[in-house]
């Protein structure tokens, strides 16, 4: 018995964009049937697109995938929105058909690209389940056997009988995932699921998760959770559009990701001469504002616990005594984080006469994964405020295992991330 | 702890043309095609006052509409048969017709989310919705038998027959439906012509007025339509007022026959395609 789980070969997807939306308009599709009726009743009939070809653009959303996976495997499944997660997917689990490639599978599927496909809000929670059960594919008998065991993971056991539409949101997911994470299947296949629910059920998700790999179960996850994919998975598949550019350990994987991130989307060098860029003071002295990570390379990705470097490119028109350089960082609520100052931390620069480049480096991000705005301000004693930008740059702070638990606080319960040390001093224990 | 077993099998590869319709697997989704059928029952009349009532209004209704223009006012024959009775036996196996034909027209549409986000037989959607249409008919058959007393015509052995009939009229709706749900997928325009193909249907068939009203060498001819031999046989089955329609009944069955199994491969054949279209 051969140990593989999955195998792909040259997998490749196309698609054709914009096909939905021309058939729907009745008064088009009359005009045309009217152009060439019998063309497009024999094209219908074939199954082809009547929709002349040349108009039709192409894309591939899968280019010769290729991989295998063992039995017992945890692959995450990581790449930017449009990279193919989702087609790959779909085509694993069999809801759509490969353009091109092979692909093999070795057992019992469970996909979970939607947690409560199926559901129906006129029904109650119980019918739901039977409903939802048969869909994601269990057996009658298998879902009563496990009947009381999915309503006690979702918790909602009072509510069992109540018409899914009067449930709140959080409840419905609670219930979804309690019978997808009842599936029996060999292979589960799941898309961003952990992505919902509150922070107390994600944990319950995240434990169940774990559970299914110690079973042995083979797991392909898609996840923006670089977090979730550093705890959960033995393995990461980098795709970038349609294509499988990396595939080996999680760590290395995540990290080369965001890199890439960078080099394309964005340089991390802000321009701040431009007159447009909204400034208070009486001066304009910040002429270049860059990003960079710990070695040197232009980013504005962090991981959580990453060393951040801010190089500004300062431009004084006349002398500068005694600086003192500001940086505020904002979460994307606005919301202050902190302020960092060259004078908190004792760094006296010397008067700006000439052009010059300060570094401000910030060790040890400790800030929550998110979008965070950068406001710079230079001044002096005497002014407080010289040149002032709001707003002049954002970076983000993807997920890391910062605290080698792979977890993290959520956002309500706090903006920065602070290391502890626990023990219990009582008892026979090392005092 | 679950034996050891090999694991089943699966190939993903691309596929074209005519494929097998893989009855085995559809056997295997026999409990997904249970529940799916009960969901679109259970939810049908959800929230209405009269509930299932409406099973027996809506053709008792039709059938006091048919009785005072067609029967009293255009005074069209009925073949002996009280002008009620004979409309309301029509319309029983017309409504059922009607319905699954709408339902399983639409079904695929209407659940595009398990069709994008789920895989399973797709069969079993336009299937389940089609047996949906049975329930109504169960409701709306009681009264039949009331009124049968109520005109003192008692059923003979032919009403054992009539399962046969039901049957045919739902493979019927089946039949129809399967094409258009498949072409409702790419074209939208299905849905917007549907109401009036039930209505020209209707007309079509002998449910207002008797097929004897056809000159008899024509009579198999119109048998093309599958309607004209279920109700022609549903009355017959159950009233046996007229003599066996065999000739137009034969038709029927082969036209329903041919559209059933074209459209079993014709539904296969389009489904590969569903999840990226609809």
């Amino acid at each position: 018995m051969s140990t593989l789980a999955i195998r792909c070969d040259g997998l490749a997807k196309q698609y054709r964009i914009g096909e939905r939306e021309k058939y729907k308009a009745l008064r088009d599709v009359l005009t045309r049937a009217i152009a060439s009726p019998v063309r497009r009743a024999r094209a219908a009939l074939s199954g082809h697109s009547p929709i002349g070809r040349q108009q039709e653009s192409l894309i591939w959303a899968l280019q010769d995938v290729s991989f295998q996976i063992q039995r017992g495997e945890i692959v995450g499944i990581i790449g930017r929105n449009g990279a193919g997660k989702s087609t790959l997917l779909k085509v694993l689990s069999r809801i759509t058909q490969p353009t091109r490639g092979l692909g093999e599978i070795w057992g019992r599927v469970g996909s979970l690209l939607e947690i409560g496909t199926g559901f129906h809000p006129e029904l109650t929670g119980r019918d739901n389940i039977y409903l939802n059960g048969a869909i994601l594919g269990m057996k009658k008998e298998e879902i009563t056997r496990k009947f009381d065991e999915i309503v006690a993971f979702s918790g909602i056991e009072d509510f069992i009988d109540t018409p899914v539409k009067r449930y709140s949101s959080g409840m419905y997911v609670r219930l979804a995932f309690a019978v997808a994470a009842h599936m029996e299947a060999e292979i589960l296949i799941v898309d961003e699921v952990l992505a919902v629910g509150d922070t107390q059920f994600q944990k319950k998700c995240l434990g169940k998760m774990g559970e299914v790999a110690r079973e042995g179960r083979t797991v392909l996850l898609v996840s923006h959770n670089m977090a979730a994919i550093h705890a959960l998975c033995s393995r990461a598949i980098l795709l970038e559009q349609g294509r499988a550019v990396r595939d080996g350990d999680p760590l290395e994987t995540t990290r080369y990701y965001l890199d890439g991130f960078e080099k394309q989307a964005d340089s991390g060098v802000i321009d701040l001469r431009s007159a447009s860029v909204p400034r208070s003071g009486k001066a304009r002295l910040f002429s270049e504002l860059r990003f960079k990570n710990a070695a040197g390379a232009p980013t504005t990705a962090y991981l959580c616990g990453d060393d951040m470097v801010l190089e500004f490119d300062i431009d004084p028109p006349f002398t500068v005594s005694d600086p003192i350089l500001f940086v505020g960082v904002d979460d994307s609520l606005g919301r202050r984080i902190f302020t960092v100052s060259s004078q908190y931390s004792q760094s006296e620069f010397p008067a700006f006469e000439r052009p010059l480049t300060a570094v401000c480096t910030i060790p040890d991000l400790c800030l929550l994964p998110g979008r965070y705005s950068v406001s710079v301000c230079v001044g002096n004693p005497y002014e407080w405020s010289l040149d002032l930008v709001v707003n002049a740059a954002s970076f983000d702070v993807h997920a890391s295992d910062y605290f080698g638990s792979g977890r993290m606080p959520p956002q309500e319960l706090g903006a920065v991330l602070v290391k502890s040390h626990w023990r219990v001093a009582n008892g026979v224990g090392p005092r | 702890m679950r034996l050891v077993t090999e694991p089943p099998h699966t190939v993903l590869r691309p596929s074209s043309g005519w494929v097998g319709l893989n009855l085995g697997e559809l056997w295997h989704s026999r409990e997904l095609l249970f529940f799916l059928t009960w969901r679109d029952i259970k939810v049908r009349y959800k929230q209405t006052a009269l509930g299932a009532a409406w099973a027996v209004i809506q053709p008792l209704l039709s059938m006091l509409v048919l009785t005072f223009f067609f029967g009293r006012l255009a005074r069209v024959p009925s073949n002996n048969i009280p002008y009620p009775l004979f409309a309301y036996s029509a319309l029983l196996p017309w409504q059922l017709f009607a319905y699954a034909l709408t339902e399983s027209s639409n079904s695929v549409v209407v659940n595009e989310r398990l069709i994008t986000k789920v895989y399973f037989p797709r069969l079993v959607i336009p299937l389940a919705s089609a047996l949906a249409g049975l329930v109504d008919f169960t409701i709306a058959f009681p009264l039949v038998v009331v009124m049968m007393m109520w005109y003192h015509i008692m059923p003979t052995a032919a009403f054992l027959t009539l399962p046969i009939f039901v049957v045919f009229a739902a493979a019927a709706a089946l039949a129809a439906g399967l094409w258009l749900c498949a072409l409702n997928v790419q074209y939208r325009d299905v849905r917007h012509t549907l109401t009036f193909i039930v209505q020209f249907w209707l007309f079509a068939s002998p449910v207002a007025y008797p097929s004897s009203l056809i000159p008899a060498r024509w009579r198999p001819l119109y048998g093309l339509n599958p309607m004209a031999g279920v109700i022609e046989g549903f009355r017959w089955a159950l009233l046996r007022r007229v003599p066996f329609p065999g000739p137009m009944i034969a038709v029927s069955s082969f036209v329903t026959t041919v559209i059933l199994v074209g459209g079993l491969f014709y539904f296969r054949r389009m489904e590969r395609t569903f999840a990226d279209v609809v």
